[in-house]
């Protein structure tokens, strides 16, 4: 009975975090016409899976999706491919290049990203690169790319070097223990940064604000924010119905991380 | 297997004696996939953002770019809205990272204790991180509908939230703060788990109550934590753009026109880039400067 107050402060909490999702989620589930109501209620008179099909005819949503997906899926291909030997090199040598590179990471974490984006969209227009899925990815991949290389760097130290050090007393070249060695017991934590890729360029907003002008080319954020030009009433029912679709990538990732993560701790605690 | 025998040991002690020269060269071998890609999209862009500031670069296709100088900042000194762009940018940015900072503290709190619901709590706390920014927004935008939302149908009021000249901010504010809880609630609460056991008993023993314990020991244990967190969650906030292009596009009259919208616009919608890129500049001092002051006087006050 002490602990009281301590609820209803964890009470207040957790209606203030839930409170928007549960009317995202009621709002999805209204019809048109309890939409018009004007005094509208936390739970829908008549739930309805309507918005969520109404949600691909009102614009290229199914597009988009894809286009998105096409974006995410070469950029994190990507960035995982560029940052392994990177963060390889980052974990494993000494030297001038690993401590500015790993002053970039940081510096990456607080970048205004204003600065960037006016030169980036020059650039960009110079090698033709803008209004492509290309341009994007390569933007995608550039700004994911430190991160990336933090958290694989990371994973790389957690190898441990005897490992490396016992197969080169074997005869194998450096090479090789990296493929037969390094890689293997790498590749949770090159799930992880995928995934982490996937979800910042999925998510993301901004560049391609700037990069894709063509309705044509735009991606599921661009194409959901455009839902809501002029204001219908009647259209908030897709909208939340679409919102909540594009959540569903983030949100299987944060599942998996989170097994993942609980997983990673425990093999820490085996390894001793 | 035969080579094994062969050769004992060789490698570990070529790579010792190799010198630092070979091992510099493999290290540029492998970071160079990493290396182009950041020198040519981020860093060479962030030296040509800061050249740009003294150009008069525009976005025509006929456009002459011309070195001007300091002109652009005197320009910028003598406009008005920018300095209201700036001010209202430092009221979200220090309002959310203020509010932010306290809510996430009084959350990391109660889910350090042993309570009832806690798992679902942390869930619940995690859940806006996961989101995409634009879907934020727009959820947002539902609950502060005038006739679909939810907050006029709750407090009976009848107010156009992120349209009306005194409400829009403190609208978005909000909004912003729900948004940014997860992290910082994650940081506090492994910040508060780091914190020897051995200190609280050592207060109860002297007789200390919660309120003593509370601010004679978490508070300082966790001080360097707060000063990390709080010093990211500024430059984040101040850095935010696509939550409140999303929910207001700067609007109302300007009202919740972050830098960030100002120079978006100026430079994406009446194609001064020369000019935006002025104005990037002169954020990120005023940025840094700021940030340095907070940072100066943290540390002096923990010496």
């Amino acid at each position: 009975m002490k602990k009281i107050p301590q609820y209803a402060a964890l009470l207040a909490y957790m209606v203030f975090l839930a409170f928007p999702l549960v009317w995202l989620l009621s709002t999805a589930l209204k019809t048109p016409q309890e939409m018009a109501n004007l005094h509208p209620t936390w739970i829908p008179d008549r739930p309805t899976l309507a918005n969520f099909t109404d949600a691909f005819g009102e614009q290229d949503l199914v597009g988009a999706g894809l286009r998105s997906l096409i974006v995410a899926l070469s950029s994190s291909v990507l960035t995982v491919a560029v940052s392994l030997p990177a963060s390889y090199a980052l974990a494993r040598y000494q030297g001038v290049l690993k401590r500015v590179a790993l002053g970039w990471v940081l510096v990456s974490q607080v970048f205004p990203f204003i600065l960037i984006i006016i030169p980036l969209f020059m650039v960009l227009k110079q090698l033709d690169l803008v209004n492509t899925l290309f341009g994007l990815v390569v933007v995608h991949v550039t700004f994911t790319l430190p991160f990336a290389l933090w958290m694989l760097q990371g994973y790389v130290r957690s190898v441990p070097r005897e490992l490396e050090e016992a197969a080169a007393m074997d005869g194998a070249t450096r090479v090789r223990s990296i493929i037969s060695i390094v890689a293997p017991l790498l590749a949770p934590g090159v799930v992880a940064t995928l995934l982490f890729s996937f979800i910042s360029s999925w998510n993301e907003f901004l560049f391609a604000l700037v990069v894709l002008k063509d309705p044509d080319v735009m991606t599921l954020p661009l194409t959901l924010v455009r839902f809501t030009g002029p204001e219908g009433v009647s259209r908030l029912g897709p909208l939340a119905a679409a919102s909540l679709m594009a959540t569903i990538p983030s949100l299987i990732f944060f599942a998996i991380i989170q097994r993942r993560l609980r997983s990673g701790l425990m093999a820490g605690a085996v390894k001793g | 297997m035969t080579v094994t025998a062969t050769r004992p040991a060789q490698a570990p002690r070529r790579r010792r004696k190799g010198g630092v020269s070979r091992q510099n060269r493999e290290m540029w071998v492998l970071m160079l996939p990493a290396l182009v890609p950041v020198l040519l999209f981020s860093v060479g862009p962030l030296l040509y953002g800061i050249g740009l500031a003294f150009t008069d670069a525009e976005s025509g296709r006929n456009h002459v770019t011309s070195f001007v100088g300091l002109e652009n900042f005197g320009t910028l000194l003598a406009d008005e809205d920018f300095w209201a762009s700036i001010r209202i940018g430092l009221i979200w940015a220090v309002s959310v990272t203020v509010l932010q900072f306290l809510a996430s503290l009084g959350l990391a709190l109660l889910l350090n204790q042993q309570l009832w619901f806690r798992g679902l709590a942390r869930v619940l706390a995690v859940v806006p991180w996961a989101m995409p920014p634009v879907v934020i927004g727009l959820m947002w935008r539902l609950v502060y509908h005038p006739d679909a939302g939810i907050v006029n149908t709750t407090f009976g009021t009848d107010i156009n939230w992120l349209a009306d000249f005194n409400w829009a901010l403190p609208a978005i504010i909000v909004m912003g703060v729900w948004s940014g809880m997860p992290q910082t609630t994650v940081v506090l609460l492994a910040g508060l788990q780091g914190i020897p056991r051995e200190l609280y008993e050592a207060g109860e023993v002297d007789g200390a109550g919660s309120w003593r314990k509370f601010w004679s020991i978490t508070l300082p244990q966790l001080r360097p934590v707060i000063v990390t967190i709080t010093s990211l969650d500024f430059v984040w906030n101040v850095n935010q753009f696509t939550l409140v292009y999303v929910l207001t596009q700067g609007g109302p009259g300007g009202r919740t026109r972050l830098p960030m919208l100002f120079a978006y616009e100026e430079a994406f919608r009446y194609g001064f880039f020369g000019y935006a890129a002025t104005m990037g500049v002169t954020i990120v001092i005023v940025v840094l400067g700021l940030l340095g002051f907070y940072l100066w006087r943290q540390m002096r006050e923990a010496s």
